[in-house]
């Protein structure tokens, strides 16, 4: 049966943690539910949460006013969105939009900081991994702001 | 793992590499704004047209110039050839106006293939960016076409928006046929998409090869090839595991003219298609 210790236990970003420090991590997670279109959070609000995908397909968009949101990127099954509860000062930088109808495990980062806090082993494993996820996320978004496909200066046939 | 580092034979053209032989446009369809699909076939009564997924011709229109373009279609096809096309160029934008009837030259087949022989036996993963889903097409065709020899096979590709998918119907028959893993991703979407918005890479966590066993062939912009291989690398398949295609200026087709060097290199003749680790130390530099 899958537990949020298994489902935590198998994803890639926590390879190498203590069972130990799994347990801390899933006993801040309960499992949640969107319907297509719900925002799971928005720019500017408190970042209390962080996500493990497990069916569906979510969006990270931006947006300015008086024009249509911006899609930078979309996680599915066993991504991990949201990484603003670890970081000062706390808030969403990006909206999170559930495109479909999706299920997620979700952990409280507030209650997670506050083991952190107490557990500073835990609390650098933690941040070598989101770290990772920005490094990762920030290498595609320069691919994207590359524009690899679109007509440059000085191409040839 | 061994390599191909040598063009076959060219099995298409007469024996001079440098005349143009005559062709004659049979069909032509646009896949995208710039982007569009030309079916040619000899002109000569009879002729036959073979090649190796991951060629190219040098195609020629008179008092124009000429433009290498990868064959896109079956390779199993001998009495036409298929080339996707993209308009950037004089040469590419007049290509795109031929219509049916209209003659251009040829010459080719050029260029080391595809290694699809190595393949067999294991999964094989492709990965395209753009325009570089059009030398990977006949790879796709022939391991469908030879399903039995090869284990889990994936085709994971990156395109700018949605109206620049390529080949869409392809896209869907393959998708349809449940023994291969097609997945798709747009580095921008507005609403009303629904799928995959990122970089190509982003899809390779999640596509299902075993890195042990699996042969993959990259195909898009030098920074896209580069990039893939480090999420390739960080799923653990080693770089002599990995194929790319280069592009470059090529002329003449078979390393007389020096256009098309890339360091110590002619991608002619030397490849287009190179295992990585040989091309790997040149892909992020500046000017080569």
């Amino acid at each position: 049966m899958e537990t949020h210790e298994s489902v935590l236990a198998a994803l890639p970003l926590f390879k190498g943690l203590k069972p130990e420090q799994i347990q801390q991590i899933a006993s801040c997670a309960e499992t949640a539910t969107y319907e297509a279109g719900q925002f799971l959070g928005r720019e500017g609000e408190p970042a209390e949460w962080f996500w493990v995908v497990r069916q569906g397909r979510i969006a990270l968009e931006t947006h300015a006013p008086g024009r249509a949101p911006l899609t930078l990127q979309t996680v599915s099954t066993d991504d991990v969105i949201g990484w603003s509860w670890l970081i000062p000062p706390h808030v969403l930088r990006f909206d999170i939009h559930a495109l479909t109808a999706s299920r997620a495990v979700r952990i409280d980062g507030k209650r997670l900081r506050e083991l952190c806090g107490r557990d500073h082993e835990l609390g650098h494993a933690l941040i070598e991994r989101v770290a990772q996820v920005l490094v990762r996320r920030m290498e595609a978004m320069s691919l994207q702001l590359m524009d690899l496909y679109g007509v440059h200066d000085g191409e040839h046939e | 793992m061994s390599e191909p580092v040598t063009a076959p034979a060219r099995a298409g053209a007469g024996s001079d590499p440098m005349r143009p032989e005559r062709y004659r446009v049979v069909r032509t369809w646009p896949e995208t704004h710039d982007t569009f699909t030309m079916v040619l076939a000899p002109v000569e009564a009879g002729a036959r047209y073979r090649f190796e997924p991951g060629q190219f011709n040098m195609l020629y229109l008179p008092g124009v110039g000429e433009a290498a373009i990868s064959m896109s279609g079956d390779p199993a096809e001998t009495r036409q050839v298929t080339h996707t096309v993209r308009a950037v160029g004089r040469v590419t934008k007049l290509l795109q106006g031929l219509k049916r009837g209209d003659e251009v030259g040829l010459r080719g087949p050029f260029g080391v293939p595809w290694p699809v022989g190595l393949a067999k036996g294991r999964d094989v993963l492709l990965v395209a960016g753009g325009i570089g889903l059009a030398p990977l097409r006949p790879v796709v065709h022939h391991l469908l076409a030879h399903r039995e020899q090869f284990g889990h096979v994936c085709l994971l590709f990156g395109a700018r928006t949605p109206a620049d998918v390529l080949f869409q119907k392809d896209i869907e028959t393959w998708r349809g046929r449940f023994d291969a893993s097609v997945e798709v991703s747009v580095d921008r979407a507005g609403p009303g998409w629904y799928g995959r918005v990122g970089v190509v890479t982003t899809l390779i966590p999640h596509a299902r090869f075993d890195p042990a066993n699996t042969i993959a062939f990259i195909c898009g912009p030098e920074i896209m090839m580069h990039f893939t291989m480090r999420e390739l690398e960080r799923r653990e398949l080693a770089r002599e595991q990995a194929w790319v295609s280069m592009e470059r200026n090529m002329k003449c087709g078979v390393g007389f003219c020096g256009h098309c060097q890339f360091g110590p290199l002619f991608v002619c003749k030397d490849g287009p298609v190179f295992r990585y680790d040989r091309v790997a130390p040149l892909l992020p530099v500046r000017e080569v």
